[in-house]
């Protein structure tokens, strides 16, 4: 069996969205290097509890790296040292014994901290809301063939979908920009032919709510795509800059006549 | 209020404009990127004209200011004053959005993706204004030059350089402007969507030929003056 780590956490603690925060030193003992990250803070948490005191909030659902819930930034990085990896595939074999370490909530003036290292991501949703879907009824199911999409397109929506909106890209960014976020949502249903319809109406719409939620703007610093534990890249952010440019060099004003059809 | 309401609600209240919005002001800065990285370009070629001789670079100064009737270096003049007056307007604005999308920083953030040029744009940037302005009044309007000619450019170009200080001055804001171009070069390509997997290592290369070339000629005026190379 391997040697198990003790450790020093300097973690945030923040009692509400209202309160002020601070740093607070807890130890962190006889931690199996099998652990996950999570499940070492489990057990601080455990003796937290054990001896009376508050444990320490942190957001978590699946613990497979799926669904972008769990998140915090460890030692000045987004998800911790490892890339392509989020907080909960992050083990404790990625640190030494004595080692000292961080944890930040995600930092964002979008993103208020509820408690501790969790933060209220619903600026997301109200951007996924503004235009991250299609509004084609589906209908019964078509043959597969009946919409033909070449093989690049394909994987370069399945890559952009890969997303799992954590928003480590926010927290990664010196901007707190949300670019690449919404460039990946904005890239795989714009590649697809289901996502052409509503196209340059879902770029624009989904920018000026990313605005709205007075996140940053993209320095090409390239920090998000580095953090990013799903490897979204930064050529999304470009397509969605060209799609924001030819969105707005032929956008029709919304009239409230039918035009001609039906 | 339900999610989706409030969604509509704020893009409504942003009201689509292009200019208010992120994606259009970091167009406007690439855009006018691509002017004066094109005007310090022809700059320095056309400077190259000072290792020809007073003759040549009195001649080519006459040129600018005769072409099309001495209308043109003022069309000039308007489109670079514009480029610079709308490149500074985005920088502001993008700048105070981004301090304020994070009023509370990390204790500790490690860069890993980002060059020391990326994160000092907004430095080089106002060395690089304050040069500008240096600049103009040292060899174009000369009040500040210590013996100033209207009619010798290439006099006072070579007076000018042998100051120490002055070509010292000169020699930093070229360093500042290579950081400056060399993420702005790069950059430009990706706020305007000109991406492709096949041109990534040619963006890259581009970026770093044009800096190399138009930094390197550059700093080699002020130490040619110096050196005695051009008298």
């Amino acid at each position: 069996m391997s040697k198990h780590l003790n450790l020093t956490l300097h973690v945030w603690r923040q009692k509400n969205a209202k309160c002020d925060g601070k740093f607070v030193e807890y130890p962190a003992e006889n931690i199996s290097p099998d652990m996950s990250f999570l499940e070492m803070l489990d057990v601080v948490n455990e003796g937290l509890i054990r001896k009376g005191e508050e444990p320490i909030t942190f957001d978590h659902d699946c613990r497979e790296g799926i669904c972008g819930q769990c998140g915090m930034v460890i030692n000045g990085r987004p998800h911790g040292p490892k890339e392509r990896t989020t907080t909960c595939q992050l083990h404790m074999r990625s640190f030494k014994d004595g080692d000292s370490i961080t944890l930040e909530p995600w930092r964002a003036e979008a993103f208020p901290v509820l408690k501790d290292l969790m933060v209220d991501r619903g600026a997301f949703d109200r951007i996924i809301a503004a235009g991250g879907f299609i509004s084609a009824p589906s209908g019964s199911p078509q043959d597969a063939n009946a919409l033909p999409v070449p093989k690049e397109n394909a994987d370069l929506a399945m890559d952009a979908a890969a997303c799992i909106g954590c928003a480590a890209c926010v927290a990664a960014c010196p901007n707190a920009s949300a670019m690449l976020f919404v460039s990946a949502k904005i890239s795989h249903l714009g590649l697809l032919p289901q996502g052409q319809p509503e196209r340059h109406i879902r770029v624009r719409d989904m920018v000026a709510q990313m605005d709205a939620e007075e996140f940053g703007t993209c320095t090409n610093h390239g920090e998000c795509e580095a953090a990013c534990p799903k490897g979204i890249k930064m050529e999304n952010i470009a397509r969605m800059n060209r799609d924001f440019i030819k969105a707005s060099l032929t956008y029709r004003p919304a009239t409230t006549s039918g035009g001609g059809a039906g | 209020m339900s999610v989706a309401e409030q969604s509509i609600a704020g893009a409504e209240a942003r009201g689509h404009g292009f200019l208010a919005s992120s994606v259009g002001r970091k167009v406007v800065m690439a855009a006018t990127g691509v002017i004066l990285f094109g005007f310090v370009t022809v700059h320095m070629i056309g400077n190259t004209q000072a290792y020809m001789g007073a003759e040549t670079f009195n001649g080519y100064a006459k040129f600018l200011h005769s072409m099309l009737h001495g209308a043109g270096i003022w069309l000039f003049r308007g489109v670079l004053l514009a480029a610079v007056g709308l490149h500074i307007w985005a920088a502001v604005s993008l700048t105070l959005d981004n301090r304020a999308a994070r009023p509370v920083g990390y204790r500790a953030q490690q860069p890993v993706a980002s060059t020391w040029a990326s994160r000092t744009m907004r430095w080089s940037g106002f060395i690089l204004a304050a040069f500008i302005i240096y600049h103009l009044m040292h060899l174009t309007v000369g009040n500040v030059h210590p013996s100033f000619d209207p009619a010798n450019p290439y006099a006072n170009f070579v007076s000018g350089f042998k100051a120490p200080a002055a070509a010292g001055f000169y020699i930093v804001a070229q360093l500042c402007l290579g950081l400056h171009m060399w993420h702005g070069v790069w950059s430009t390509t990706q706020s305007l969507g000109l991406v492709h997997p096949r041109y990534d290592a040619l963006r890259r290369t581009i970026a770093t030929g044009l800096t190399v070339l138009v930094v390197g000629v550059n700093i080699s005026f002020p130490i040619a003056v110096l050196t005695g190379f051009i008298h």
